[in-house]
């Protein structure tokens, strides 16, 4: 059984490429358009990672990463954030909110299956 | 990735809908955030999925009209009319790319940069003044796989802080993905460990020590822990590199100074340490002074850097290694050694009959018959490398000797000792130059004979239970005895009245000074050579063997032993005795009862699948008196084309043979070629096959032609085939 994904992204065709990429390489993969739907879906069945975009309407990603961290179930599950901004400021606030890693947009399926893998194996 | 692509214009017309309805809303509302985020978001992830998709011009773009909404945002920018019609502009603008990205169109340059400019406009100088640049960089968070330089050996010390888990961080990975970068050896410190009863499940209190060799760079190296960077405290050296270091000397630093680089210890203790005698890590550990991992990982990295040097020193020529012969004899010997102590454990282990024991016992055979295989691999070549360069010898010889002459070789794929090969090469020198002068007569003289004007020379090679037979053949006038009396006669080699057989005389041509050819020619003739031959391969152990029939040729046959070779072989009993048949000659074997055997008196024949096979009893070829057991197993075998059976008692089964030559006194012993010690350390003699053949068939043809026509052969029982 393969590992499960949370990935959170408002975009469809992001959305779609880290589906297809994850699930080639065996993992299965939940999708949710937006922190408040990812919290939902991350309570109905626990997710071993969490990869999500942070600029998102009604919960963004750093809120979803905070919240996330309070859950006792999602307290060492590692979380990447998805980001096109390289400013210092946005990486941090979601390392101090909880984030594991990030991986900065625009990324290649490689790069995104490495860092999958550095963190959950 | 087109599907992708696709997918992903599709989404962007539907942002820039959305995007034109928030403008339109903003333009109304100016100081509305949440219309301002919305606007902010959209062109975001205009921005973010065009870079992902490849739409390298609109996310450059649309990254100028992010940077200057994210300003209006933070409240830094007010909104105003003309900023929205510039946005309104720019969605247009988005729609024409991407427009032109699916009709191929050229993209629309001189608007982008015209509306580009006018955004970078709302933006302070210190902020933004290009278009995007730092979004085409590479994204810093990941491997560069690309990224190899040559192979380098790395300490690295990976002490993570103590609330690393905390963020979702599981240092094991980390670890393991360094270790799949290359060879890496890991030491765990775990000195920090408290009690159990105080020990905090969520804290990490382990660091490790890492020496890893790779060829990738510090950049792949630092990726790793990039996540982590401000989590743990990392450090990373190169410790050795080719070139870098001294690369004659594979050793590396010792443990004192490898600890004193990585500040594990003073340079003090370390000299008040080396003072005593007992090794400096022990010392160390004893005296509390560091811990036992610490030593350990210091060993590891000194082990490692040992490893990869000596590597790299190796590395230049792995596709050979000249090694001594002395060095591969012995490790035959102890190959022989060892598949009889495997012998012995087989055996034992039948005996006993424990499930463990048999395991371990096959194991150690199925091992032992590998490492035998590889090690007899190693000395052993074919032989046909080396008759290769007789072609050569023969066309310039016939050449120049204006004869005609036909070469063949066959057996060339008879592999033999190297050291044997090349020490063959001379005698078989001589040996064809003297077919070659003396054989094979000239054309012209040949055509008198009713002989074809070219001659034959075969050149054969052929395995035989512990020996490699060699022969030498030409279809040339044949050895001359009386020639070879008379000359030996001459030249003292023997006395005038000495009676010698056909074979005796023939071998006088290897005896030193004798030379036949009435005139000498440059090829030979000089009374040196054959005697040369007889000295080699005698030193061979071999021997030389000479059969002429006058007008037809002469063979000489060499015999070159395979000193201590193994071979498979089938194990036989007659009577109390254990023997060994090649296993490479044997074809099959099946069942004689005494009353098929006297069905036919005086003939030895078996009918096996309507083949008529002749049969050699053993029992009688040892001279065995015993009586013969009811039944008894024909071990056929297929010798130089031609079918024959073998009568044993038993046949007990496939052996690895470790062929030991017999002592002096029995050399002589005719139809044995060689002795092996089985398990239970009793011998077993091994059956020379050809020679046993050869005899019975002398016996044979003189007993036939007294007897009248043989009677229907007997039929014989079904195939047994050969197991224990």
């Amino acid at each position: 059984m393969g590992k499960r994904i949370l990935s959170v992204d408002d975009s469809t065709s992001i959305r779609q490429l880290v589906q297809f990429t994850l699930e080639k390489e065996g993992y299965e993969v939940v999708s949710a358009v937006d922190g408040s739907d990812a919290i939902q879906k991350a309570k109905e069945k626990h997710a071993d990672m969490v990869i999500t975009d942070l600029n998102m309407p009604n919960m963004d990603g750093i809120e979803l990463i905070r919240s996330l961290r309070s859950d006792p179930a999602y307290r060492f599950t590692p979380i990447v954030m998805l980001t096109t901004e390289s400013a210092l400021e946005k990486k941090d606030a979601g390392k101090n909110a909880g984030a594991t890693g990030w991986i900065v947009k625009p990324f290649k399926p490689e790069q995104l299956i490495a860092v999958v893998k550095r963190l959950i194996g | 990735m087109d599907r992708q692509k696709e997918l992903y214009r599709e989404e962007a017309y539907e942002l820039l809908d959305g995007l034109e309805d928030s403008l339109m809303e903003l333009e109304k509302k100016p100081t509305d955030m949440d219309v301002v985020s919305r606007v902010f978001r959209a062109m975001h992830t205009i921005k973010g999925s065009g870079a992902m998709f490849g739409f390298n011009d609109i996310a450059s773009f649309t990254h100028t009209i992010e940077a200057v909404y994210d300003l209006v945002r933070d409240g830094k920018i007010p909104v105003d009319q003309n900023l929205i019609s510039l946005t309104l502009a720019s969605c247009d603008l988005i729609r024409e790319m991407l427009d032109a990205s699916h009709d191929g169109a050229a993209p629309p340059e001189e608007k982008t940069e015209l509306l580009t400019s006018a955004f970078v406009g709302y933006l302070p100088d210190c902020r933004e003044n290009g278009t995007g640049k730092q979004e085409a960089s590479t994204p810093e968070s990941v491997t560069h796989p690309g990224s190899e330089t040559t192979e380098q050996t790395w300490r690295i010390r990976f002490k993570p802080h103590r609330n690393i888990f905390s963020n979702g961080t599981n240092p094991a990975l980390l670890l393991r993905e360094l270790g799949s970068l290359g060879t890496c050896s890991i030491v765990s410190h775990l000195e920090d460990l408290p009690d159990l009863s105080l020990m905090d499940p969520e804290t990490c209190y382990v660091w490790w020590d890492v020496v890893l060799t790779t060829k990738a760079d510090y950049n792949a190296l630092r990726d790793v822990f990039i996540f982590v960077e401000d989590l743990c405290e990392l450090t990373m050296e190169v410790i050795d590199a080719p070139g870098e270091t001294n690369d004659e000397n594979p050793l590396y630093k010792r443990v004192g100074e490898i600890l004193l680089e990585r500040g594990d210890i003073s340079t003090d203790a370390v000299e008040k340490a080396l003072r005593s005698q007992k090794k400096l890590g022990e010392i160390l550990v004893e005296g509390n002074t560091i811990s036992p991992s610490a030593v350990q990982a210091a060993l590891a990295e000194q082990e490692q850097v040992r490893s990869a040097r000596k590597r790299r020193l190796a590395g230049d020529d792995t596709s050979s290694v000249r090694v001594p012969s002395a060095k591969l004899d012995s490790l035959v010997n102890l190959v022989g050694e060892l598949v009889t102590v495997q012998a012995r454990l087989s055996q034992i282990s039948a005996r006993r009959n424990e499930a463990e024991l048999i395991g371990v016992a096959e194991e150690v055979e199925r091992l032992s018959s590998e490492l035998r295989d590889i090690t007899m691999g190693i000395r052993m070549l074919p032989i046909g490398a080396s008759f290769a360069k007789f072609r050569r010898l023969v066309r310039d010889l016939s050449a120049e000797l204006g004869k005609e002459i036909r070469f063949v070789m066959d057996g060339e794929e008879t592999e033999l000792d190297k050291t044997i090969i090349d020490k063959l090469s001379e005698p078989l020198v001589h040996l064809i130059r003297n077919s070659i002068d003396h054989g094979i007569e000239s054309p012209g003289i040949r055509e008198q004979n009713g002989k074809s004007r070219a001659g034959t020379i075969r050149l054969s090679a052929m395995h035989s239970g512990a020996y490699v037979f060699i022969a030498v053949s030409d279809d040339g006038r044949g050895l001359d005895a009386e020639a070879i009396r008379s000359k030996a006669v001459a030249k003292g080699i023997i006395a005038p009245e000495q009676a010698l057989s056909e074979n005796e005389l023939y071998s006088l041509i290897f005896e030193p000074g004798f030379s036949t050819a009435a005139e000498v020619s440059r090829v030979s003739g000089r009374g040196v050579g054959m005697d040369v031959v007889r000295n080699t391969i005698d030193s061979l152990g071999g021997t030389v063997e000479v059969t002429s029939i006058p007008g037809q040729g002469t063979t000489v046959t060499l015999k070159v032993p395979l000193t201590l070779a193994i071979i498979d072989g089938l194990l036989v009993r007659i009577d109390e005795d254990s023997y060994i048949l090649p296993l490479s000659v044997v074809v099959e074997c099946v069942e004689i009862t005494r009353h098929d055997q006297e069905a036919i008196p005086g003939r030895h024949l078996v009918r096996v699948r309507n083949e008529i096979i002749p049969y050699i009893p053993l029992r009688k070829v040892f001279r065995l008196d015993s009586a013969p057991p009811d039944i008894e197993q024909v071990v056929i075998t297929e010798i130089t084309g031609n079918r024959i059976g073998f009568v044993v008692d038993k046949v007990i089964g496939q052996h690895q043979t470790v062929i030991k030559s017999m002592g002096t006194l029995l050399k002589r012993i005719e139809g044995i070629s060689g002795a092996t010690i089985l398990g239970d350390g009793t011998v077993a003699l091994i059956i020379d096959v050809n020679r046993i053949m050869h005899q019975d068939e002398c016996a044979v043809s003189s007993r036939v032609a007294h007897e009248a026509m043989a009677p229907a052969p007997c039929p014989a029982h079904g195939p047994v085939s050969p197991h224990a």
